[in-house]
């Protein structure tokens, strides 16, 4: 695999050296993300980002590649919106063919509590600047030809939200521009090598243990994504943080063409066509926690047993592949960044089902957290310490997921 | 497809069962009481392995069961008293 990303993204490979200024734990979008931007944005170099497998193979590499901004809170509009706006930036800032689509996305209404819902959200949407208006079953009908408009008899399209600026983008080739772009600014990325505990002087963490030794580190970012809860441990921090599967399939080509993003947050269900033409299909995690990666067959029949209710073309598709990912799902359904109380450690976790559009603010706002010791205002809301404070985020409406 | 051995019902799909959430008590290093409040609201163990946790047989006899579960393969070892 190293080999065909080599080959690919120009990225260069180091041996780690024994001692950094930032050491980031996890190579997935948002800890490769955070590298480029102390590279880029602030001239911090002497980083290394520590990859257990190969860059991506997490969950950057396992979702479902949506990119919007229509959450139901303020702080959350913002902050996806100002990522979705970097995303739209991304091609041109790093040179990498990401495969940006704006695509837009249709949230679907079945009962007249989601319709208030979505109306609730376009207005939040509109107040912090994401573009979202709320379309009648007719004006989804004529974008959408193929939906169906009675939901099989069982759930109705009353009315869907439209949120215009709703993309996708390739997940793998995301994490490559920024492994790319931080490797050749200085920084290492090292691939296999799994950090197995932290280094403690007293209170504070000092640097990361892996079997082929120590390394120190000014700072620790954990930027893990599913064994986070055991990261933290390591430096006595406790986590509101469940782990939970999340599966996925693509079906074989569909050859007439989807152009938008559909989703039902009442079916917890959502679908695109990927630039192959396959029809990639994701829904809501497993209620029980795990780290099992295995597809589960109860998973794949629920999936298409709801996204058939309003797509009936799916019903003459076969799944072609099928895999899972394991979700850092927070207490409160928002991403926790930040401090965590002990000196020198950060995390930024909790990416749950709504990490990958995420990657470019998430990454840029750890890189300034990092850089200058004090969170922006776009990422504050979203410290561990909300929970003591009593300002948790709670949105899992938005989640498309539950 | 998970499978449960309800003591009422007999053998049933884990689909009849309603997640309740893992069953933990806080740990006893943690004494102060605000402390113990705040790890019993928010905190999870979350661990990557053998955990114990309710489940609500929603579908059948509606009685809760305390279970037995592998969260690493996602394995149910089995109802415990």
């Amino acid at each position: 695999m190293t080999e065909f990303i080599e080959n690919l993204a120009p990225i260069r490979w180091h041996e780690p050296k024994s001692s950094y200024d930032v050491v980031i734990v996890g190579g997935g979008g948002h800890g490769l993300a955070t590298a480029y931007y102390l590279a880029t944005r602030h001239g911090i170099t002497n980083v290394a980002v520590l990859e257990a497998d190969y860059i991506a193979s997490g969950n950057t590499g396992r979702n479902t590649t949506i990119i919007r901004a229509n959450y139901g809170i303020p702080e959350a509009v913002r902050f996806y919106q100002h990522s979705l706006e970097m995303y739209q930036a991304l091609e041109a800032e790093t040179g990498a063919a990401i495969l940006h689509q704006t695509k837009g996305i249709f949230w679907l209404a079945h009962t007249e509590m989601a319709m208030r819902t979505e109306r609730a959200r376009c207005l939040v949407n509109t107040a912090c600047g994401a573009k979202t208006v709320m379309v009648t079953p007719a004006e989804l009908k004529e974008m959408v030809p193929q939906v169906d408009l009675s939901g099989a008899g069982r759930y109705p399209v009353l009315g869907a939200s439209h949120h215009r600026e709703g993309a996708t983008a390739r997940h793998d080739r995301v994490a490559w521009a920024y492994a790319a772009g931080a490797s050749q600014r200085g920084v290492h990325v090292v691939e296999h090598t799994p950090v197995t505990g932290l280094l403690r002087d007293g209170d504070r963490v000092v640097g990361i243990q892996t079997a082929q030794g120590s390394i120190a580190a000014g700072v620790v970012l954990s930027a893990v994504g599913g064994r986070v809860t055991k990261m933290a441990a390591h430096a006595g921090v406790r986590l509101p943080v469940r782990t939970h599967p999340l599966h996925a399939f693509v079906t074989n080509d569909y050859q007439q063409g989807f152009g938008p993003i559909l989703a039902s947050t009442e079916l917890s269900c959502y679908v695109s066509q990927t630039e192959r033409g396959q029809m990639l299909i994701g829904a809501e995690f497993d209620s029980q926690p795990s780290y099992s990666r295995q597809s589960s067959y109860a998973a794949l029949r629920s999936y298409s047993h709801k996204m058939t209710r309003f797509l009936p073309f799916l019903r003459d598709l076969r799944i072609l592949r099928t895999w899972a990912g394991i979700c850092d799902i927070s207490a409160d359904y928002s991403p926790i960044m930040g401090a965590t109380g002990v000196d020198g450690f950060l995390v930024t976790t909790g990416w749950g089902t709504w990490g990958f559009k995420a990657i470019p603010a998430g990454g840029e706002g750890m890189a300034e957290l990092i850089a200058t010791g004090r969170p922006s205002a776009l990422i504050a809301p979203f410290g561990l310490d909300r929970f003591r404070r009593d300002h948790v985020l709670a949105d899992q409406g938005s989640a498309g997921t539950r | 497809m998970l499978w449960l051995a309800c003591p009422r019902c007999g053998r049933r799909p884990l689909e009849e069962f309603t997640f309740g959430g893992e069953r933990r008590a806080v740990p006893d290093w943690i004494t102060d009481p605000d402390e113990r409040d705040f790890d019993e609201v928010w905190i999870f163990e979350n661990p990557d392995g053998i955990t114990t946790e309710r489940w609500f047989h929603a579908a059948g006899c509606r009685r809760w069961l305390t279970v037995r579960r592998d969260t690493s393969t996602d394995t149910v070892l089995g109802v415990v008293p």
